[in-house]
């Protein structure tokens, strides 16, 4: 059975807080740049984007982007062929504050793949991360700046995030494992 | 996707998704590192039988973008000069390890043998077999006609209703096959134009109308004009009397090109003969297409080569 953690009020409060520390870790919206991976990394990124915006008042104005890694997995003559995503990477990154945005933090295998790809367009004075759900179960040397929610889960359970954008409704739930 | 080897069997959503992975491929160009780590590891095998420049050339440029290893391997100076048979070929590449094989051959079908016959387990591309087809370049062809329409926005789109009238030698032109093919499959209107000696003997299964007369159809106004190559090396007979005639009748000289509507793109798979089926007017205008083909060639051939080589090939 599925089990809502989040409710699309939890998650607005959760980017609403994690848009107040990217502004307090970084000192304002001053050389942010917020890329997402897609899918729904990018649908967060515009809205923690959007939400910059309306904190700093018209004056901030943060690019935003959206950052595929399909090219870069490490798994890619494991599984079936994956079919790529658009990336639209606003501007040089080239001393700028790169936010990489993700919907879920699991093995830290994605942002790996994000950081190689991120290496390819340039070199950004510092890397964040920012996620909606950090569930655990790292396989790399990788850790979160900003976190919506920690969910501990077991590697049997699935974490399933549905944005407006991208599912018609909003909601993070968990289901499976122990039964 | 396990082989490509025409354009006859792919299907509308497949097409798309590769003109779609494509769009990605040709934004790597534009950034600071060109290149992706993808095919890390994996060897791609360039089997030419027969001359090629450009699409050996565009091939190695795909595969070392998405770095793989490339091994080019052309029929002169090799053990087949010396009458080794495909089979012996395919089998020493199978064990050199290649994992992709690029195949261009003059007899038609070749690509298909390797791909059955079990001798090698890569994934082939047809690279142009005989006058059968040449899937990468209509593939490309079709890239450049949606990405001159729909610039940015497009991914995901077809080319319904687009009028499309390709000239030329169809009766050996691969070229034509695969694009007759492909465009119809996304919805495109082909108009093929050749004299009565260079069409094939039976075109009633093509999705195609065909016609004789140049003029008619530049008045007509397409949206996309094709001219074809003369292929001196496959003008054994005599399909026209010589080619200031060819010209004349069935080349897209100056006249012809000033007649066009403005927005008609002027297409060529290259290389061109100026001033036999295109003018230089006609190919240097910002109508041309021709250098865009070239470019995207190399995104489409990634695309591929990505679509092919990626992936558990046990499961696929």
């Amino acid at each position: 059975m599925a089990r809502t953690v989040l409710n699309q009020a939890d998650i607005t409060r959760a980017l609403t807080r994690i848009s107040h520390e990217i502004l307090e870790s970084n000192r304002g919206s001053e050389n942010l740049m917020i890329l997402g991976i897609p899918t729904r990394g990018a649908v967060l990124a515009r809205r923690i984007a959007a939400m910059i915006g309306s904190i700093e008042g018209q004056a901030a104005d943060v690019p935003v982007g959206a950052l595929d890694i399909t090219m870069y997995r490490d798994d890619l003559s494991r599984t079936r062929t994956r079919t790529p995503a658009p990336t639209h990477v606003p501007g040089s990154i080239d001393g700028a504050t790169v936010v990489l945005v993700d919907d879920v933090l699991y093995s830290g295998r994605t942002i790996r793949a994000a950081l190689d790809a991120l290496n390819d367009y340039g070199r950004p004075r510092t890397v964040r991360l920012a996620v909606l759900v950090d569930r655990g179960h790292r396989e790399l040397p990788i850790r979160a700046d900003f976190v919506g929610k920690n969910l501990p889960s077991s590697t049997a359970e699935r974490i399933n995030v549905h944005l407006a954008e991208t599912d018609g409704d909003e909601f993070v739930s968990i289901e499976g494992g122990a039964a | 996707m396990r082989h490509l080897l025409s354009t006859r069997t792919l299907g509308r959503d497949e097409a798309i998704l590769l003109l779609d992975v494509a769009e990605d491929m040709a934004d790597v160009a534009t950034r600071e590192v060109k290149k992706l780590p993808t095919l890390r590891g994996k060897t791609v095998v360039n089997l030419f039988f027969e001359d090629s420049t450009r699409t050996r050339i565009s091939f190695e440029a795909a595969a070392k973008r998405l770095s793989a290893d490339v091994i080019n391997f052309s029929a002169k100076g090799s053990s087949v000069s010396k009458g080794e048979s495909l089979k012996d070929t395919a089998q020493t590449l199978a064990a050199i390890g290649a994992d992709g094989v690029v195949i261009r051959h003059p007899a038609s079908g070749a690509p298909q043998v390797l791909a059955d016959s079990g001798w090698i387990d890569a994934g082939i591309i047809n690279a142009g077999d005989g006058t059968h087809e040449h899937p990468t370049q209509a593939l490309l062809d079709a890239f450049t006609i949606r990405r001159r329409l729909h610039g940015t926005a497009s991914r995901g789109k077809d080319l319904a209703g687009v009028r499309v009238t390709i000239v030329g030698d169809v009766l050996h032109s691969r070229v034509a096959r695969s694009n007759v093919w492909l465009l119809s499959t996304l919805g495109a209107e082909v108009s093929l134009i050749a004299p009565p000696t260079l069409v094939p003997a039976d075109t009633s299964a093509w999705p195609a109308r065909v016609g004789f007369d140049l003029d008619e159809a530049v008045d007509e106004g397409p949206d996309v004009m094709m001219m074809l190559r003369i292929q001196a090396e496959r003008m054994q007979d005599s399909f026209f009397p010589n080619s200031r005639e060819y010209a004349r009748t069935w080349g897209l000289d100056d006249t012809r090109f000033a007649r066009l509507r403005p927005g008609t793109m002027v297409m060529h798979p290259g290389p061109m003969n100026r001033g036999l089926e295109i003018s230089s007017a006609a190919a240097d205008s910002a109508q041309s297409t021709v250098l865009e083909q070239v470019t995207n060639g190399v995104s489409v051939r990634m695309a591929a080569l990505y679509l092919l080589l990626s992936g558990d090939r046990e499961e696929s």
